[in-house]
């Protein structure tokens, strides 16, 4: 062998089996059980919501591409894409009509990520960007809720119902299943003077086990919290982010129950409704869009799970999830500055220490 | 040790890649039948090349002097086997620029031929810096990789005070196995090195970390330390860059060598395991260092294994011994977490190869780079501490001085990063690249000023040399003006004395 071996390539020579896609797709794994039950619970409708829905993000990704003279095809396979799709389609109301899904799954990949330069670039979470377009363009479609109708129970439309549904909206055969969630039925209540005690015996139905009203894959906290587990193990997410978020929105819930029961819901409710448990293992955690450190972690998710609490209690949303993880995305470079690792060798302000020999 | 014991004491950095060890860690040693010719390069440690002092034509013994070390750092050259030096002139450097370097050139007479060796009666008898003398004699540099000489290193650390030795038998890179080797095979010369050295730079202890994934080795050094209570062999975690300095250091002392610092600051001194075994063949045997065990290894290799071979010898020459299964799609020097690409096999072995890679085609293949996704996995898997991703995203758009606000200079290239990044960015590229355009800033800088300050004692210089003319002409128009007004005076005097 007197072989040349042409241009050589630099250490290391070897490399992990992980890529891009693989944890793409774990995590679509793991959020695949509650979106499954979501689809049990909700029917042909969100069914129909989940798939325009992703297939509108890949298009606007594409899209992009295309007009930036790109080749698309690697992007594409990357996952992400699909990715931001599925977790804007699961923070939807289920029964949304299709130009719901569709806006908001363009808005996503290109104003929400494309726009920035594409994957790793962005600066906010783009499906929660394209969700707080949605709530904010169209507000009556996006607090559409419906009560549960599980597949083929005598109350859920068929396949082609659930099309007519998904195309035309709300038909009035299916009226009678329009609803409120947890915590919009309290802010109700609330603004109507009725404090939350007297009408808990009305509150809509709110379980562990997520058979209550919501958006399409955020109802059943027990199943978003094992998908959650499921990557913790897999180490595809470090706790920091998921414990600081629920502590933030937890802790106040708890203090504020405790002194005042009738103008605050529980920690419980707080905790397992809304897009708490959503936000807090698949949202917040984004890697782009979040913190490095350790430390930047536990600040940023705090920072989430306690602005979620402020808005929820106190500003005109019912639900402050997506709002929060924005404001504390826009907050990420600077964390990320202030909470540095310390570096072998130097002090945690980075200077050399001292020797002691 | 219970588990959580061991959970809790594993180190939250490094990565742990598949080691692939075995089973060339396992066949017995084999010795190279010596070559036809060597190619004994001048530069083979860090710092000045040796000065040959041998002719073309002239007649060798095996273990000669055939260049000796120039400045203050820098080793001398022997002749691996006994013949006549052929040529002196270029080979390819073991490195992946394939630039040239000199080499004397022997041909074996087969005759195995020694030089006469000085053997002290009894080394601990002498003085420290005496062993000092004689390792650097025999030309003992760092075979760890580093290359650094090793009596240089036995001085810092006399001068500093250093109590701890920690011998380094971590040998944490996938592949390679010649300390495993080492350890079970001469595990004797090893810890008799370790004392050596011990007396050389005046430590108390010495520390042997051995990562826990070669018991064998841990075996062999434990009897060979049996009787000599100061030598201690501790496991450590086998997690890569165990092997590193710093990693090593921190994990038997709990001591942080502090940036910008040297070890031998915090009372530690590390010598790999084949340098202990050099120097005790230096200081007992009087044998120069001229030989080494290499592994050979990867899927091209029909016989993967570990080969004792007189240094000089061509990669090629080795690779034939072991023979190859298909042509390797890369050669490689060194472990695949550091080690260097080469150009082709026409590279003689040195004295820092511990190991040649030959990769088939799958072990070569490396997945196409994606966009940082910022997952943070090459932060957490960086046992400097430092943010990979962002020193890459500023070197990225040429802004140098960011990455260095990132401690750049701290990075010590082990690969951990680009290794875990799973959008497979080559992120020691990055590093390389732009510590190696620093560093030229930095020359360009220094040249800068050292031309200004020429320039300014020369400015100064003529300043000075027309003051002083100023000055001189002055002074003589003031003497010219004093004996005109004396020769005046006079002549007034003179007048009025005939007035
Ligand atoms: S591991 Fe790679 S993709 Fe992840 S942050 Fe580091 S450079 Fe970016
Ligand atoms: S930045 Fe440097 S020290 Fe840190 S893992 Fe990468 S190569 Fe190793």
């Amino acid at each position: 062998m007197s072989q040349d071996f042409g241009t050589p390539v630099a250490a290391p020579h070897a490399t992990t089996s992980n890529n891009t896609t693989r944890i793409m797709a774990t995590v679509m794994l793991a959020l695949a059980p509650s979106t499954l039950y979501g689809f049990w619970l909700y029917g042909w409708p969100s069914i129909y919501l989940w798939l325009i829905t992703i297939a509108a993000a890949l298009f606007g990704e594409l899209f992009f591409l295309r007009l930036r003279d790109k080749d698309a095809t690697p992007v594409l396979l990357d996952g992400s894409a699909v990715l931001t799709g599925w977790l804007l389609a699961v923070s939807l109301p289920p029964w949304a009509p299709w130009w719901i899904g569709a806006f908001g799954g363009l808005f996503a990949t290109t104003l929400g990520k494309q726009a920035f330069g594409g994957l790793g670039q962005n600066l906010f979470n783009p499906a929660m960007v394209a969700r707080v377009a949605l709530l904010i363009s169209f507000p009556v479609q996006m607090t559409a809720w419906v009560s549960p109708a599980p597949l083929f129970s005598a109350a859920a439309p068929g396949a082609i119902d659930g099309l007519m549904i998904f195309f035309k909206g709300i038909t009035p055969a299916y009226d009678a299943l329009s609803s409120a969630t947890t915590l919009g039925f309290a802010k109700t209540e609330l603004s109507r003077g009725v404090d939350l005690l007297q009408s808990a015996a009305q509150a809509p139905a709110l379980s562990f086990f997520g058979n209550r009203s919501g958006s399409l894959g955020e109802t059943a906290a027990w199943l978003i919290g094992g998908g959650g587990l499921v990557m913790l193990f897999l180490r595809i997410i470090s706790w920091h982010i998921p414990v600081a978020m629920l502590v933030g929105i937890g802790l106040p819930a708890a203090i504020l129950h405790a002194a005042d029961p009738a103008r605050y819901l529980d920690m419980g409710s707080h905790l397992l409704s809304g897009g708490a448990m959503l936000g807090a293992f698949f949202i917040a955690t984004d890697y782009v869009t979040s913190p490095n450190s350790p430390v930047g972690k536990l600040v940023f998710g705090a920072g989430c799970g306690l602005l979620t609490y402020i808005i929820r209690t106190w500003a005109g949303y019912p639900e402050g999830m997506a709002f929060a993880v924005l404001l504390m995305n826009s907050l990420t470079p600077i964390i990320d500055t202030y909470f540095k690792p310390r570096i072998y060798g130097r002090d945690r302000r980075g200077a050399p220490l001292p020797t002691n020999n | 040790m219970g588990f959580l014991d061991r959970f809790l004491k594993q180190p939250s950095w490094g990565v742990h890649p598949d080691d692939h060890k075995r089973p060339a860690a396992d066949v017995p040693l084999r010795h190279l039948p010596p070559p036809e010719r060597i190619y004994m390069p001048l530069h083979q440690h860090v710092g000045g090349a040796a000065r040959p002092v041998v002719l073309v034509g002239q007649q060798v013994r095996k273990g000669q002097l055939i260049a000796e070390a120039q400045g203050n750092i820098s080793a001398p050259i022997h002749a691996p086997v006994s013949g006549t030096v052929f040529a002196i002139g270029d080979v390819t450097a073991p490195h992946p620029s394939g630039l040239p370097l000199k080499a004397i050139t022997i041909d074996a007479d087969f005759r195995n031929d020694w030089v006469e060796a000085d053997i002290p009666a009894d080394p601990f008898a002498l003085a420290p810096e005496d062993i000092a003398k004689r390792a650097a004699a025999a030309g003992v540099v760092g075979l760890g990789g580093a290359t650094f000489p090793s009596a240089v290193k036995f001085a810092l650390g006399k001068r500093l005070k250093v109590s701890t030795l920690i011998v380094n038998g971590g040998e944490c890179e996938p592949y390679l196995s010649s300390d495993d080797r080492i350890m079970r095979d001469f595990a004797d010369q090893v810890v008799d090195g370790a004392r050596l050295v011990m007396h050389a730079i005046g430590a108390r202890e010495a520390l042997v970390g051995i990562e826990d994934n070669k018991p064998e080795a841990t075996a062999a050094m434990r009897k060979a330390a049996a009787p000599y209570p100061e030598v201690k062999i501790c496991p450590v975690p086998t997690r890569y860059p165990m092997g590193s300095d710093k990693q090593l250091i921190q994990t038997l002392t709990g001591k942080e060598v502090p940036s910008d610092a040297r070890a031998a600051e915090v009372g530690v001194l590390v010598h790999n395991v084949s340098t202990c075994a050099a120097v005790h063949k230096a200081i007992r045997l009087g044998q120069p260092l001229v030989e080494r065990i290499v592994t050979l290894n990867g899927g091209a290799i029909a016989q993967p294994g570990n080969i004792y071979a007189p240094l000089g010898t061509m990669i090629g020459d080795l690779l034939a011994f072991v023979g190859l299964k298909e042509t390797p799609a890369r050669l490689i020097l060194g472990g695949p977490m550091m080690g260097t690409p080469l150009l082709h096999d026409r590279i003689p072995l040195v004295k820092g190869a511990s190991g040649i890679l030959a990769f088939n085609a799958r072990e070569a293949s490396k997945p196409d780079a994606g966009p940082c996704i910022r997952c943070g996995t090459c932060a957490d898997a960086c046992p400097m501490g430092l943010l990979p991703m962002e020193m890459a995203a500023r070197i990225r758009v040429h802004d140098l001085e960011g990455a260095e606000t990132f401690a750049l200079a701290d990075c010590i290239s082990c690969g951990c990063c680009a290794y875990v990044c799973p959008s497979h960015i080559p992120l020691v590229q990055y590093f390389s690249h732009a510590k190696g355009e620093l560093s030229n800033n930095e020359r360009a800088k220094l040249r800068g000023e050292a031309t200004k300050r020429l320039t300014e004692a020369k400015m100064a210089r003529i300043e000075r040399e027309n003051q002083e003319k100023a000055a001189a002409a002055a002074k003589r128009k003031a003497e010219r003006e004093a004996a005109k007004a004396a020769a005046e005076a006079a002549s007034q005097q003179a007048q009025g004395e005939t007035a």
